[in-house]
């Protein structure tokens, strides 16, 4: 390949047309108070392409049976459905299926490790490291486990300017008690990426076991959990343009198999009877009871939609225009922004003179949907020193334009607070 | 003009004649909006039965600091059990507004949440 050659392929693999994109996605052509809608909230959820609305019906009018013990054609059909949706979710992570558990969403997945692997790894006077800008997600299961084990929470501490202070992970590692890690991979309100691989590494010097919460980085960034050699990731269909209903988590081999089932009851068992049970095989052990076998194929379906677009492509597309909305944005009189220059996908700020929750009102009024209050984070807000921001995030259907409106909005909306 | 941010509430929020501290008062009681973390406090000095004056504090968004400022407007002079019948249609026709989004009516209520939960014994 010629150097121009090349240019024009990183050119090619960094291209996302949004506009062409956005006709994908039926609810973007609403419009409410008679403008079109903006939607600035992907980072809550994300809206969901034709063609996984389209997996969803064709799976429904098709497939639909329930999965596994089923001896007829139809039901065989919703299984091979339902373990190729797995093949795909695994493939896209580079994990394998038996690693590869579906959950309803990244908490349910989160509380599972809580459970299962808390209950019986952990005892008084152990560690959980977590991050101070941790999702409610992320935070709740994990002091809930502190509660039950005797295991203490501590925090790795956040520079000003909202990156982790890695000597003060140091500095926990050192007391020898970590058990755990937990951490984001990229913050819902500072937009901060951590450093995950480097996590990993000093977790697994130290013998503690490490699990990442990927649900703001796994729509956006190409992630590969044997690269990043993480023991737990966690994300949810969801926001990475999947249905509601089904998450994922994924866990090391050797890992899953020692830790008992999180719930108990149907598909989970090997053997039952009046004295007790046996287990399934991964990653059916984890999997009690019938699955969200139509939102599992949605997500495979969702994912082949990213794949086609190219993760790479949409994390410099997501970059880009996360900077050039701090661009704009930043020239706004009496807004501040949180959280570091290299980000994720959204940007929260906070504007003189009026709330969050009027903002996003008004906001409304002009059909821009943006999120406001504390993001599930509220640790992290009192930490910052305010109890609500207002955050715009972005996703594969959003451009230039969107971010151009939502400027407008808040100067529009700074006029009528006479600001 | 924005349809929910009025004028009545624009000058509430902007020039509220009600809010500060009443060191002299009866009853008092503060609350927090769960949904975005605001507060709000209200003080209140009762006479034979009536609210002969009151107060707010507190930081949250112009809907729940409107409403504060004319609900407290509203009810000062009024006997305590005109307090017992506040309800969101009252709020609402101080407040100016015809309607208002679910996500936004905790905000418009708070104020009457924190009066009643302040002057009502064992509301």
């Amino acid at each position: 390949m010629t150097i121009q050659q090349e240019a024009v392929a990183s050119q090619v693999t960094t291209s996302v047309d949004a506009a062409t994109v956005k006709q994908d996605f039926p609810i973007l052509t609403r419009t409410f108070h008679g403008k079109p809608l903006v939607y600035l909230d992907s980072a809550a959820s994300s809206q969901k392409p034709r063609s996984v609305l389209d997996a969803l019906r064709r799976y429904y009018e098709h497939s639909n049976a329930n999965v596994h013990r089923g001896v007829y054609a139809l039901a065989e059909e919703a299984t091979a459905a339902y373990e190729a949706a797995r093949g795909t979710v695994a493939r896209f992570i580079n994990a394998t299926p038996q690693e590869t558990i579906f959950t309803r969403n990244a908490s349910e997945a989160i509380n599972l490790v809580a459970y299962s692997w808390g209950q019986t790894n952990l005892s008084p006077g152990d560690l959980i490291v977590l991050t101070q800008l941790e999702h409610h997600s992320n935070l709740v299961p994990w002091q809930m486990l502190a509660e039950r084990s005797g295991a203490e929470v501590a925090y790795i501490e956040l520079h000003p300017d909202g990156s982790p202070d890695m000597d003060s992970l140091d500095r926990l590692l050192a007391t020898e008690r970590v058990k755990l890690i937990a951490t984001s991979f990229v913050s819902n309100v500072l937009g901060t990426l951590l450093p995950v691989k480097d996590i990993a590494g000093r977790a697994h010097r130290a013998g503690a076991v490490y699990l990442v919460d990927g649900a703001q980085a796994v729509p956006h960034l190409a992630v590969d959990a044997r690269d990043l050699d993480v023991d737990f990731l966690a994300f949810t269909g969801h926001k990475m343009l999947g249905p509601m209903g089904v998450g994922v988590l994924f866990g090391r081999r050797a890992l899953l198999e020692e830790m008992p089932p999180f719930l108990g009851g149907g598909e989970m068992i090997r053997h039952v009877d009046y004295r007790g049970a046996t287990w399934n095989d991964l990653p059916w052990k984890f999997e009690a009871g019938t699955p969200s076998v139509g939102d599992a194929v949605g997500l495979a379906a969702a994912i082949e939609y990213l794949e086609n677009i190219g993760m790479e492509s949409i994390a410099e597309h997501d970059r880009r225009l996360a900077d050039y909305a701090v661009g704009r944005l930043g020239e706004i009189t009496g807004l501040s922004i949180y959280g570091p220059l290299e980000r994720g996908a959204l940007v929260a700020f906070s504007l003189a003179g009026i709330h969050p929750h009027d903002l996003a009102s008004l906001l409304d009024e002009d059909a821009i949907a943006v999120r406001a209050g504390h993001h599930c984070a509220q640790p992290l807000h009192d930490l910052l020193g305010v109890s609500a921001t207002t955050r715009a995030s972005f996703y594969v259907y959003n451009d230039e334009s969107d971010v151009d409106r939502l400027v407008e909005g808040i100067e529009h909306a700074k006029r009528t607070f006479g600001l | 003009m924005s349809t929910l941010y009025t004028e009545i509430i624009q000058d509430a929020y902007k020039h509220p004649a009600h809010r500060g501290e009443l060191p002299e008062h009866t009853h008092a009681f503060e609350d927090e909006n769960p949904l975005c973390g605001d507060t709000l406090r209200i003080e209140v000095v009762v006479e034979d039965g009536a609210i002969a004056d009151a107060r707010f504090q507190g930081r949250g968004c112009a809907i729940s600091q409107a409403s504060a400022e004319l609900m407290l407007d509203r009810m000062i002079g009024q006997s305590v059990d005109e307090v017992s019948v506040l309800n969101r249609e009252v709020v609402l026709e101080e407040l100016g507004i015809p309607s208002i989004s679910p996500a936004r009516l905790k905000c418009a209520l708070l104020s009457i949440e924190v009066l009643k939960r302040a002057v009502i014994k064992d509301f």
